[in-house]
């Protein structure tokens, strides 16, 4: 018992540190130009392989833990309440979605990756009062449907990975 | 998970999802930037007031003092930010705009820039 709970307290590490890579790298990652709200997202590989491999509520701390240790690292904290808002929402919905069992993580992911976009430029809207920003969800929805698809792939691909691993 | 979905129900479903998703944002994308008027003015925004409008026809480089500096450029009937001393510098990424309704936004400085239409600016912090 005392050893499974620190198997997971090991594998929780990992899959932080792991999400702290992929914002770092998300940062070095040029691009050419910017839409607001528009993210990659890849340390949302994490969450879907936490959600998937344990359960909502440790996918809620860890991502909630990578939100706020990389503000501190990257984004500064007036991005902090963008993330928040993207992360919860994206959450929310990814574990609404899986928990009705319809869906398979692909289409999970891309209903997590539009969300968390849509969450942000909600927020910035409200924030900005200016509904000019909206003008903006179509290229959101499109672009956290490609980034979505692309994080459900490569949690898939992680979770295979795994799959002998048991926690 | 005693009634399991069969799986390529589900990948049927992520199907449809994806394809509702798209459809959305291709109705949007009509609805909303279908008309897309070239512009006349461009409007500086902080906290969602209007600050300064200036003219779109006059090329010129402007330092934007509010919570921050940004340096609205103007040319050929074009808007951009070209520099900024906000955390993110997201502002300075964003495309130039020049029709009606596009933004740049600076978070950060809680500031948008924003084409409107219009024969000659109507609010103060214009130098003609
Ligand atoms: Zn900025």
């Amino acid at each position: 018992m005392r050893s499974r709970r620190a198997h997971r307290l090991a594998f929780y590490a990992l899959m932080l540190a792991l999400a702290m890579i992929f914002s770092y790298l998300e940062t070095l990652i040029p691009v050419p130009f910017f839409v607001p709200g528009m993210k990659l997202g890849l340390a949302n590989v994490v969450t879907m392989v936490v959600l998937y491999k344990i359960g909502a509520r440790e996918a809620a701390v860890i991502s909630l833990a990578r939100i706020c240790l990389s503000a501190l690292l990257f984004s500064g904290a007036f991005g902090l309440i963008y993330s928040l808002a993207g992360g919860a929402l994206s959450l929310a919905v990814m574990i609404l979605l899986k928990r009705s069992g319809r869906f398979g993580m692909t289409g999970v992911s891309v209903a997590g990756g539009v969300c968390h976009n849509f969450a942000q430029i909600g927020v910035a809207a409200l924030l900005l009062e200016t509904g000019a920003l909206l003008s903006y969800l179509p290229v959101l929805v499109v672009s956290g449907a490609v980034t979505g698809w692309l994080i459900g792939m490569l949690g898939g691909l992680l979770l295979s990975k795994l799959a002998r691993l048991h926690l | 998970m005693a009634t399991e979905i069969p799986k390529n129900h589900k990948k049927r479903n992520d199907a449809i999802l994806i394809a509702a998703l798209l459809l959305a944002a291709g109705i949007l994308f009509l609805a909303t930037g279908a008309a897309k008027k070239d512009g006349a003015q461009v409007c500086v925004y902080v906290d969602g007031a209007r600050a300064a409008s200036y003219s779109l026809f006059e090329n010129r480089e402007i330092p934007l003092a509010y919570d921050g500096h940004n340096t609205l450029k103007i040319e050929a009937g074009a808007a951009s930010v070209t520099d900024a001393d906000c955390p993110d510098r997201l502002c300075v990424k964003q495309r130039a705009i020049s029709k009606q309704g596009e933004t740049i936004v600076c978070l950060p400085h809680r500031l948008i820039v924003k084409i409107e239409g219009g024969d000659a600016p109507d609010v103060d912090g214009v130098v003609r």
